[in-house]
């Protein structure tokens, strides 16, 4: 735990897990009979239940968004950044509601839980959720909460898209809809890379068909793959040159270092790891595989594939969106390439067609994708601003 | 609110459909919402600006103007405002066309450069005018497009545009008599309320 942000951090956060016993019939058509989830909640719920904001995570993400666990924890939740006393999405207004999604790692009913009707894990066998799953997941929980209307439904990337789908299959049940990084739709290139991350997984020969939990093991390496080929869509070209672009020693001056830091200071001519680069992308691909599970990881790269809210609507998405009673906020990020400003400016075009009030923001950023997650003080104070307002709107000046 | 703001809030429904191209801090279209209940959208370049409308409650996209408003459909919405953003536009009567295109209506506001005082600057001193409303030297102005009542008159009658009514203003905002006998000459913001001709 870091003390020194101890002021501005939620401290010490224990989570919840809720259990449902109503089936969720799945997009699919196949059904949860029962499931649990597991949430965090952050800042106290006023008294009228009317300052609560829901968080939905991203790819990699689960229920720990902000805070630490124990004492000893070195690293806050998720969107530490963003939520906590005094930050943009302020606890000391908010009641702050994050949960692990279905089919995710983090304790909520997944891959790794047990299947009721045969006592072994799911592994494979969990049915494929899709995004309007996990929001109908999440409408239950509301419920379950107490809660009638989210002042505001927050998320980045694959989070945005839940947010997107509250706004149209729960139009009166959010006043706020904030996607930041956001796509109406994932790109061929977009599945082009999923569909690595996905043969790097399947391909490891302790993947064993999805059933590597029964035989002791996990596809440790076809993980790091398919978190080493993400990382890098997360990155920007700028990101990794200024990253791994700081000796002044090495191959070429700073001045010309493309990002070209060596590992050990000179050329191995050898298949080892050279470049800076090369050693950060493993360490990056072996602390996920060791805490990631395989088979979530190929669940959340099928629900970003299957997103696109305008099939029921032939393809026309400002019809999705018809209904939404919730303003909305867009952001964007300069150099994000895997879901660029463009992806966000389609969807404030599709939002403005369906006459809906919508703000967007196209912040100068150069660390691509994953800068949804920095405190960049624009858009940090952007949102700050944002839901300040909703706050006063909402819950008036008195709570 | 800005003066001439004051006088343009007058010309819009109550609970209609208001863009405003370079709505700066959104302080208008907050009035307008607040006051009239209106449907709003501002479209602003400038970050503090924006965040500033963020944290009044006004809806905005970050949209360059040079860039085109393709992105609105046509009929999408009642008044479209142009307000004290004409002349810093890279193509003004392509942009006028638009306000008329999306909206059923458009409210153009400028600094009038026919005003004597500008006259009297080229006139006597030979400089570009500098004034309170005109505030920057000819090398760091932002305004590129500067006109005067009667080039926008021609302008719309050019273009078939409509003038649904007229009010030149000085600095201060106040209307006279003279000024409305003789706006070219003595008006320092023009305020021109626009429809299209129907064809």
């Amino acid at each position: 735990m870091n003390k020194e942000n101890d002021q501005n951090s939620v401290g010490l956060v224990e989570p919840q897990r809720y259990r449902f016993y109503d089936p969720l019939i799945l997009r699919s058509g196949k059904e949860l009979p029962a499931y649990e989830l597991m949430v965090e909640t952050y800042g106290e719920l006023n008294a009228d239940r009317s300052n609560a904001v829901l968080i939905c995570h991203a790819l990699s993400g689960d229920h720990h968004a902000a805070g630490y666990h124990n004492e000893d924890d070195r690293k806050p939740g998720w969107w530490d950044t963003c939520i906590g006393p005094g930050k943009a999405i302020d606890t000391d207004l908010f009641h702050v509601v994050c949960l692990n999604n279905l089919g995710g790692c983090g304790g909520s009913t997944g891959p790794v839980s047990l299947n009721p009707e045969t006592g072994k894990h799911y592994g494979p066998d969990f049915p494929i959720i899709t995004v309007r799953d996990w929001v109908n997941s999440q409408v239950q929980l509301m419920d379950r909460l107490g809660i009638e209307k989210w002042a505001a439904v927050i998320g980045g990337s694959l989070g945005g898209m839940q947010v997107l789908r509250w706004a149209i299959s729960y139009p009166e049940r959010l006043h706020h809809a904030v996607a930041i990084a956001a796509a109406p739709k994932l790109s061929a290139q977009n599945i082009a890379f999923n569909e690595v991350a996905r043969q790097s997984i399947t391909n490891d020969p302790d993947f064993h068909d999805g059933h590597y939990l029964e035989h002791g093991v996990h596809p440790k390496h076809g993980l790091m793959l398919a978190r080493m080929v993400g990382h890098i869509t997360y990155l920007s070209d700028s990101a990794m040159r200024a990253k791994f672009g700081k000796a002044v020693e090495g191959l070429q001056s700073q001045k010309g270092n493309f990002g070209r830091d060596l590992r050990t200071g000179s050329l191995s001519f050898g298949f080892n790891v050279d470049f800076e680069v090369e050693s950060y992308l493993r360490y990056q691909g072996e602390q996920f595989s060791e805490k990631f599970d395989a088979n979530t990881y190929l669940l959340m790269t099928k629900a970003l594939d299957y997103f696109d809210p305008s099939v029921d609507y032939e393809g026309d998405l400002s019809r999705a969106f018809a209904k939404s009673g919730c303003r909305f906020l867009l952001v964007s990020f300069s150099t994000d390439w895997r879901f660029p400003p463009d992806r966000s400016r389609e969807l404030v075009d599709q939002l403005l067609r369906a006459g809906k009030q919508v703000s967007y923001l196209e912040i100068e950023a150069d660390q691509g994708h994953d800068a949804f997650l920095l405190p960049i003080p624009r858009y940090v104070n952007a949102l700050s601003a944002y839901l300040g307002n909703a706050h006063r709107e909402i819950c008036g000046d008195a709570s | 609110m800005r003066p001439d703001q004051e006088i343009i809030q007058r010309w819009i429904e109550p609970g209609s459909r208001v863009l405003d191209l370079g709505c700066g801090d959104g302080a208008l279209l907050a009035y307008l919402q607040r006051e009239k209940g209106v449907h709003a959208v501002g479209l602003e370049i400038d970050p503090q600006n924006i965040e500033q409308c963020l944290a009044s409650g006004v809806a905005v996209i970050e949209q360059n103007l040079n860039q085109g408003l393709s992105n609105f459909e046509t009929g999408s919405f009642d008044t479209v405002l142009l307000a004290q953003t004409l002349q810093a536009l890279a193509n003004p009567a392509e942009l006028v066309q638009e306000m008329l295109r999306i909206g059923k209506n458009g409210i153009v506001t400028f600094p009038n450069f026919g005003n004597w005082r500008s006259r009297l600057d080229l006139l006597l001193r030979g400089r570009m005018p500098v004034s309170e409303f005109m505030p920057h030297q000819w090398y760091d102005t932002p305004n590129i497009h500067f006109c005067t009542v009667r080039d926008f008159d021609v302008l719309c009658r050019d273009a078939n545009i409509d003038v649904l009514a007229r009010t030149v203003v000085n600095s201060r905002h106040e209307g006279s008599w003279a000024m409305k006998a003789w706006p070219n000459f003595l008006g320092e913001v023009a305020i021109y309320h626009l429809t299209r001709e129907p064809a």
